[in-house]
């Protein structure tokens, strides 16, 4: 039996959105923002739009960081989207001051000037690494992407690319613990392969622990 | 590669699609979250929703469509019309909505875009501009479904909004709305030059070749169009493959997301 997907409601958006779509998948999923129900979760995701600072602080607000941290190092599968996948790193060029999760190494950073920022719009995808989480993807899919940041993660730890004048990472990751700057709720298909794919990681048992590269 | 989106846009009120949208097999034309699964089947990027409700009653009716289209869309939508609260984005974006179009409430008070973006990010607060052109060659912004003028340059206003953390323009022709003569080029460029966020350009829409012009010469990032959806002129599928056969970077439509759902030619 699969464990209900949990999503963080830290209150930074779009979390009817990845609930409608693993409802859709036909995956049980819900929204918790209770320290215990999180640490005790085999599959989280951490959702989140707008700036690292504040969903830093929201997290923090709630204690949610630890069963968070807690629940990876117990094996659980964690997906961050977007703004999510940013909190799985380091720091932010966003918020000097302020700490992310750090379960992935990187550096969250500014898109440059010469291209229009928010980076809004359907991207392909490209230079894809066999991966588990990008299982039954072609190079060259679209998805959905708005961003202002990207993520500078350790190379080894990305498993797509994405160009939009910049090259930077669409999907980087590794373990059970991954993060996507796309919107799979939001990607069809595509993203729709990408959230299965994700589930998958939860039935594989395995330890946690080992996620730092 | 980035892709231009396709944008149709759903005008709604009282909680139901007011014109028509013909699609083959399509179960309830009226229906919103039909109407928006049709075009999510169709392969259209994004939707707009309109809601052009007016009572007491408004909120109530736009909270239940969101829900209703949030369930059955696996692609973004921004919903516009009246809305002047930060409370009622709030609720908008918490039932499902990506983000929120202002438009003449961020005339009337510009901090409220800036509020917007503050809480819950520029990504999801779109500034719609309605635009007319002037004898002396600028364009007016007007205001209320572009029936009051405000005395407002559009490419001041635009980068204002641009300042105060808007993170899209939609940009209308008021000119152009409704005539199917084509985008307004003209005014689409001066904005895309004068602002770096993305402009979707609206307004006046007949033909494909409408929205090459439109990306191509007016710079846009996304093109929105009505009535040659709705009726049938030109499915999103056909005018994807017009633009890709013109090497205008789209996002294919795949067979099974072309689906059995198409409209009429």
């Amino acid at each position: 039996m699969i464990d209900p997907v949990l999503i963080v409601d830290y209150g930074m958006g779009n979390v009817a959105s990845v609930l409608n779509a693993f409802t859709r998948l036909g995956v049980k999923a819900r929204l918790s923002d209770r320290p215990q129900e999180i640490s005790a979760a085999r599959s989280l995701v951490l959702p989140g739009v707008g700036a690292f600072g504040d969903a830093v602080e929201e997290i923090d607000r709630r204690d949610l960081r630890k069963p968070i941290l807690g629940a990876v190092r117990g094996g659980a599968s964690l997906l961050g989207i977007c703004l999510g996948m940013q909190l799985l790193f380091d720091v932010s060029d966003e918020n000097e001051g302020t700490q992310g999760l750090g379960l992935l190494h990187g550096r969250v950073r500014r898109l440059p000037g010469g291209v229009r920022v928010p980076h809004i719009g359907w991207n392909q995808i490209e230079d894809l690494r066999p991966a588990p989480i990008l299982e039954g993807l072609q190079p060259g899919e679209h998805l959905y992407f708005v961003h202002s940041y990207y993520v500078e993660p350790l190379p080894e730890l990305v498993v797509a690319w994405v160009d939009y004048g910049l090259r930077f990472a669409a999907v980087a990751g590794s373990g059970k613990v991954w993060g996507i700057q796309p919107h799979p709720e939001k990607s069809q298909r595509p993203g729709e392969t990408i959230l299965r794919n994700f589930i998958g990681l939860s039935d594989t048992g395995g330890k946690g622990g080992e996620i730092c590269a | 590669m980035l892709a231009h989106r396709i944008i149709p846009c759903l005008d709604v009120r009282q909680g139901r699609v007011v014109k028509g949208v013909k699609f083959v097999d399509i179960v309830d034309a009226g229906d919103p979250a039909d109407c928006a699964a049709a075009y999510d089947a169709q392969g259209a990027d994004e939707l707009v929703f309109l809601d052009i409700t007016a009572s007491h009653e408004r909120r109530g009716i736009v909270g239940s469509l969101v829900e209703r289209v949030a369930r059955v869309l696996s692609i973004p939508f921004t919903v516009g019309g009246g809305i002047a609260e930060i409370d009622e984005i709030r609720d908008i974006l918490r039932a499902g909505a990506d983000k929120v179009s202002l438009n003449s409430s961020v005339l009337k008070r510009p901090a409220l875009i800036e509020e917007a973006a503050g809480r819950f990010g520029c990504q999801c607060v779109v500034v719609a501009i309605d635009a007319r052109r002037k004898q002396d060659g600028t364009y007016e912004v007007f205001k209320n479904g572009g029936r009051i003028p405000t005395g407002r340059d559009v490419v001041a206003w635009a980068r204002e909004a641009e300042r105060l953390g808007a993170g899209e323009i939609l940009l209308t022709s008021m000119d152009r709305d409704g005539t199917r003569d084509g985008y307004e080029i003209e005014l689409t460029r001066r904005i895309t030059e004068a602002v770096g966020i993305p402009v979707i350009a609206s307004g006046g829409c007949g033909s494909a070749d409408h929205v090459a012009e439109v990306l191509q010469r007016g710079g846009a990032s996304a093109a929105l169009a009505a009535s040659i959806f709705h009726f049938g002129v030109l499915s999103v599928p056909q005018l994807k493959n017009y633009l890709a056969a013109k090497h205008i970077p789209v996002r294919p439509v795949t067979a099974t997301e072309a689906g059995p759902l198409r409209a009429e030619a």
